[in-house]
């Protein structure tokens, strides 16, 4: 919308205008504080809440998920493949756990739905590569470590 | 042994021209990292840090990384004139720094010379008409590159920089009426000690154009930011709207000649305003700090010409800081908001300030 303003004499003279926005412009030279990081030496600290870089959690080194399939299921960008399989103890695990890291969209779903707190996303949040990576169970493992 | 005259004069002209040349060379690298750190401290960030101390190196690797791009010339321009182009810019910046005096004459073993490039006795008409060259480069550049954006930069450019120039050379005019010659020399020496209006001491202020001729140096300065196609002024180039305007083709060293040609004009537009209006090269208060010092006359008289020297180029390096200040404070002006002020606004102050020029010369002489 064209909003109509009314500008005084002064304004419209405009040449005091100009020096009070110098003045502004040499205010922020002078004493403004700089608002950027350094990249990689400083970090900046992210809440806890952030949605990265996703690990799965392991208990003595056994990993939590039960291969559910809850999280494939409720996943909107369908970025996680699971294939189950069965241990010695009849108890049903992961065989195959891939998650597509390009297609995810870090929406938060599949740790939302994880009835056992397998799947989780870290503050990790470089997660750049020179190749089109597909994160699978080994990596997720140990990616607890570096959160 | 006595040195000829000839051949003194040889080696002063060779050292002048050498100074000259490594200031205007440099100033476009300096420029570039200078307004990068400025800018991005006043939009409250860190600007190139990273290359060398400061990021001084930043320009090196610039340079670099322009020499080994690929030398591309795309296939649908006028190659022969969109070769020349930039070259046709960068050669008139260059040129108009020739008549601008950055110190006095000096006198070495009974030699004098002018330390200025070319003593031209019509210096005035040397500089209007050269800065007027500087279109044709871009104007050139902007059909050779047969692009639609190039083009409206290039009609932009011609109708920005005619119409200022006119602003430019009637505020002058009032000018050089005042100080009653056209020589720039002459200019910046009658502008020495404390300011003098018709014969009128005034305490505290030096003899300086800008005290003399406000509104002149006003329109000028103005116009100056216009013919330099600087912000508020750059609508040639017009990120926003016509991507790059007139260098939208243009890439590797072909382009940083564009860039360097605006550093240039930025540096020669400083000297002018330094020369017209802020001086030249008087330092006020320099003879009497060198008098605070016990020394022998020649010592005395040398250390005198230094610092005008130094303090010339410092007021060309602090108009070239105000350049920037304004370049990140005003946004760019609508095409015809920009015809207004230069026609409705800037021609009839320009002539409404020489009348008056005029009518105040003919009460004082009389």
């Amino acid at each position: 919308m064209l909003i109509k303003r009314e500008h005084g004499f002064l304004q419209r003279f405009y040449l005091l205008e100009i020096l009070t926005g110098t003045l502004i412009t040499m205010k922020q030279w002078f004493f403004g504080k700089n608002i950027t990081y350094q990249y990689p030496e400083q970090r900046r600290q992210y809440s806890p809440r952030y949605r990265g870089q996703h690990y799965i959690k392991t208990v003595n080194g056994v990993e939590n998920c039960t291969a559910c399939m809850l999280c494939p299921t409720v996943c909107p960008a369908d970025c996680i493949h699971i294939d189950a399989g069965e241990r010695a103890d009849k108890e049903k695990y992961p065989v195959k756990f891939e998650i597509d890291i390009l297609r995810c969209c870090f929406c938060g779903f599949c740790e939302e739905a994880c009835p056992k707190d397998a799947i989780k996303l870290s503050n990790i949040y470089e997660m750049a590569d020179y190749e089109r990576r597909v994160y699978d169970k080994d990596f997720l493992l140990i990616q607890r470590s570096k959160k | 042994m006595e040195m000829e005259a000839s051949t003194i004069l040889l080696y002063a002209m060779a050292a002048k021209l050498a100074l000259v040349l490594i200031v205007l060379l440099h100033t476009a690298p300096i420029m570039a990292w200078a307004e990068r750190r400025i800018c991005s401290w006043m939009q409250n960030r860190t600007g190139p840090n990273r290359v060398g101390p400061f990021g001084l190196l930043q320009s090196l690797a610039d340079a670099v990384k322009f020499i080994f791009k690929e030398d591309l010339v795309p296939a649908h321009v006028r190659k022969w004139y969109y070769l020349m182009a930039p070259a046709l810019c960068v050669v008139p910046a260059f040129m108009t720094f020739a008549v601008v005096p950055f110190g006095p004459i000096v006198e070495l073993n009974g030699v004098k010379f002018a330390l200025q490039l070319a003593n031209l006795n019509v210096g005035f008409l040397y500089v209007t008409s050269i800065s007027s060259l500087a279109v044709y480069g871009i104007i050139v550049a902007s059909w050779a590159s047969n692009n639609k954006y190039s083009m409206l930069g290039g009609l932009r450019s011609t109708a920005q920089m005619i119409s200022y120039e006119l602003a430019m050379g009637l505020s002058l005019l009032a000018l050089i009426m005042y100080f009653n010659s056209v020589d720039l020399m002459e200019i910046a020496y009658s502008q020495a000690g404390r300011l003098n209006v018709f014969g009128h001491e005034l305490p505290f202020l030096p003899n300086w154009g800008i005290f003399k001729q406000p509104l002149a140096a006003l329109i000028f300065i103005v116009a100056a930011f216009a013919e330099t196609n600087r912000l508020p002024f750059d609508l040639p180039e017009g990120e926003a709207e016509i991507v790059a305007g007139y260098h939208l083709e243009y890439g590797g060293m072909k382009w940083s000649l564009f860039f360097m040609a605006e550093y240039a004009h930025m540096i020669t537009a400083s000297g002018l305003v330094a020369t017209f209006f802020l001086g030249g090269w008087h330092a006020p208060g320099a003879e009497w700090i060198l008098s605070h010092f016990q020394m022998s006359d020649v010592a005395h008289y040398w250390a005198l010409v230094a610092m005008q020297v130094v303090a010339f180029w410092t007021k060309v390096i602090l108009f070239m800081l105000f350049f920037i200040v304004i370049r990140f404070t005003l946004p760019r002006f609508r095409y015809d908001q920009l015809m207004w002020l230069g026609w409705k606004v800037l021609v009839p102050l320009a002539l409404v300030n020489i009348v008056a020029t005029a009518a105040a010369i003919a009460v004082a002489v009389h």
